[in-house]
């Protein structure tokens, strides 16, 4: 039982994770879980106890037991003390000022990552505002790499996400090249297949490979599809240079998706064997996104930004490339409005980067949700002053085969240019040599003479 | 090729994709005329998925005496907060006659009620002709409904099999797209992979009406044959080269909340 007395009012909460639940801003998920808080004092009651409990308490008082759940596990098991020791003697509330903290520079901030918990991380999370994720945020570099470098202070990278709703190779196609001459693709050219078909996936893998080597593109490419299937593929020797999965914070939630921690490890050393990395051990792709274990009925009465956080402990052990949160993709029973979409970017973004890991968000909505594109531009600035290591590049911001909307090559061309960020270094030096950018750093219109319509006339004889 | 316009260019890649490629620049942003499009197709979806079911409309589509019920959402905020609502039959909805039923018909509004009032009373005609001999229940009209909503609904009518005809949520290049979904032995508790989906039935650009009332009809006449419904009976589907739009976008790789 945990309380806080409040003025001559005592508020009550059974257990820890009622109490991390009753702390968590208003969201629609909560709610529709039964775990919100009653009233907004109650809220704010939570959050002050909250801030008087000790780091140490989340490594005893387990929110999901040991015994019945194998992420738990997995966060017990591997927990650094030593990294944990810098920061072991503060409460919630102390660590918020801690991270806050002058002193507290981006090596500090990676020295504790991995003494840091998903529970400790949710749980600071909470008692910050948005402007504390931020500025928490936008000191901690995570650098991960493929054949373009990622996470650079200073550099934006974007996912070129060119989905079609047949897995059309010409209309895939078309996309891709539309995103090149938009200066995306340096996170990785990523393509959401519309079937299960294992003919279809190598098909679209073999493409972006063809479109790679022939215009010596440096960038990697992924078919997301089910790791089953790219273990699969992986032994038909299809060009696979990334494995994808969702992954979610609860055993059960993961079983739902189809996937357990062994499973993973499966496919990470079969994509490592392949040796197609040639800077390092960065293979995964994951995504994940709030609500995704009550969708499953699997979140076990933990909030949804906490299981959030533990989604990317599941990530954590994997060293990814990228791991990316879908943060509007799920719908408004979970996330209602571009309120609640924005704070639950900006969490995810923060506790991500605080547990170490190369953190991208793809800043989406639904139709059914109370959002539209001002609400995406906020969110999308929001995170580049954060220093997002990557967003989405869909055209015209409207997945045509997801039907949901992200944001597009302009979006990402525009935050760029108000933050004067830069692509990934290898890709920026390929976009100056093939003629995609000027001597500014923006990129060339499609006109007269620029290596855009180049590289439109190359595609066109091509047929 | 080297003296192409870059306009004309532009056009080849439109033409490969339905998605919004070569829209132009205005500085790093989009043009005035694409950025309008866009917001127009934006404001479409969200009208279709805030608009009310037209029940006397649709009563007037429908040939004989359909039945009308509620479900346990009070309204469309309610109803988009949680799933859950839309699954339950309201108290106040009447009770519904049971009998030896083969088939029940749901129409619910789902996220768009535009969807069931351009389609469904030509798809419930069309499924009706193609299934003679079968016992079918009058048609129930389920208000801010969901696809669960057809398993109470066939258990209070003894349906052997429901199918639930529903508004789909709008993408961007349409807001008026209907899905079926069927079950066999509906009743409070189905799960999502129990049930067969027929979806992305629209015209002209969708599964014709036709088109969908050929699935559908044949997936209810292989239910009732095998005795079940959901994975295995897709498999059979899809060997059966009943192959389209609509089993394509079956599959994806990201999460999405069951509907």
């Amino acid at each position: 039982m945990y309380r806080t007395d409040l003025a001559g009012t005592r508020h009550s909460f059974p257990d820890l994770k009622a109490l991390m639940a009753a702390a968590t801003p208003f969201r629609s998920g909560d709610q529709l879980a039964g775990l919100g808080a009653a009233s907004a004092e109650t809220r704010i009651a939570a959050r002050y106890g909250l801030a008087d409990l000790p780091l140490t308490i989340f490594l005893e008082d387990l929110l999901i037991p040991y015994e019945d759940d194998e992420v738990t596990r997995l966060i017990v098991d591997t927990h650094d003390r030593a990294a944990f020791a810098r920061i072991s003697h503060l409460t919630v509330g102390a660590f918020r000022e801690w991270l806050l903290s002058n002193e507290t520079d981006g090596p500090r901030l990676s020295a504790i990552a991995p003494g840091v918990t998903p529970e400790m991380a949710a749980a600071v999370c909470k008692l910050m505002r948005n402007q504390d994720l931020i500025a928490v945020a936008r000191k901690i570099t995570v650098r991960s790499a493929f054949r373009t470098t990622l996470g650079e202070p200073g550099r934006l990278a974007v996912r070129l996400q060119p989905n079609h709703a047949t897995d059309d190779p010409r209309g895939v196609a078309a996309s891709i090249l539309d995103g090149l001459m938009l200066g995306c693709g340096d996170a990785v050219i990523g393509v959401n297949p519309a079937t299960d078909s294992l003919a279809t996936a190598r098909t679209l893998l073999e493409l972006i490979e063809d479109l790679r080597l022939r215009l010596e593109i440096p960038t990697q490419s992924c078919v997301l599809t089910h790791v089953t299937n790219t273990l699969e593929l992986i032994e038909l020797g299809a060009p696979v240079d990334l494995t994808f999965q969702s992954i979610a914070g609860t055993e059960a939630a993961n079983r739902g998706f189809g996937v357990d921690l062994a499973l993973l490890r499966e496919a990470h050393d079969a994509t490592l064997t392949l040796g197609r990395n040639p800077r390092g051990d960065n293979v995964m792709y994951f995504e994940t996104g709030q609500g995704s274990a009550l969708s499953a009925g699997a979140h076990r009465g933990v909030d949804q930004q906490t299981l959030e956080a533990r989604a990317y402990a599941v990530a954590r052990p994997f060293r990814p490339l990228l791991v990316n949160t879908v943060v509007g993709f799920i719908g408004p029973e979970y996330l209602y409005d571009g309120k609640q979409i924005t704070r639950a970017g900006l969490e995810d973004h923060f506790c991500g980067k605080l547990m170490g890991l190369p953190m991208g968000v793809d800043v989406c909505y639904t139709n059914h949700a109370a959002a539209d594109q001002d609400d995406m531009d906020d969110l999308l600035t929001l995170l580049g002053v954060a220093g997002v290591n990557f967003v989405m590049g869909v055209p015209g911001a409207d997945d045509v085969m997801l039907n949901y909307q992200s944001t597009s090559f302009h979006d990402a061309l525009y935050l760029r240019e108000v933050l004067g960020l830069r692509p990934a270094p290898e890709f920026e030096a390929w976009l100056e040599g093939a003629g995609l950018m000027d001597g500014c750093g923006r990129m060339v219109e499609v006109g007269a003479s620029g290596g855009a319509h180049r590289l439109l006339l190359e595609h066109l004889d091509r047929g | 090729m080297a003296d192409i316009p870059a306009r004309d260019a532009f056009q080849a890649l439109r033409q490969a994709t339905p998605a919004r490629v070569g829209l132009g620049r205005a500085g790093q942003g989009l043009p005035t005329a694409p950025m309008l499009a866009f917001q127009l197709a934006h404001a479409r979806a969200r009208d279709a998925v805030h608009a009310p079911l037209d029940v006397a409309r649709l009563r007037d589509a429908l040939a004989g005496e359909p039945l009308e019920v509620h479900s346990a959402a009070g309204d469309r905020a309610a109803y988009l907060m949680d799933p859950d609502l839309g699954r339950r039959v309201g108290r106040d909805s009447p009770t519904l006659p049971r009998s030896e039923y083969d088939l029940a018909i749901v129409v619910a509004d789902g996220l768009s009620a535009l969807a069931v009032h351009s389609h469904a009373a030509a798809v419930v005609a069309a499924l009706g002709a193609r299934l003679t001999g079968w016992r079918i229940a009058p048609v129930v009209i389920a208000r801010l409904g969901r696809v669960a909503i057809g398993d109470p609904i066939g258990a209070a009518l003894g349906a052997r099999l429901v199918v639930v005809l529903i508004g789909e949520r709008p993408g961007l290049s349409a807001a008026d797209s209907l899905g079926a979904y069927i079950t066999f032995d509906p009743k409070p508790g189905r799960r999502d992979n129990e049930r067969n989906c027929v979806s992305n039935i629209r015209e002209p650009s969708g599964l014709s009406r036709d088109q969908a009332a050929d699935k559908i009809a044949w997936l209810l006449t292989e239910a009732r044959r095998l005795g079940f419904t959901g994975v295995e009976l897709k498999d059979r589907e899809v060997a059966s080269q009943l192959k389209d739009q609509a089993a394509i976008r079956a599959s994806q790789s990201r999460n999405t909340p069951s509907t």
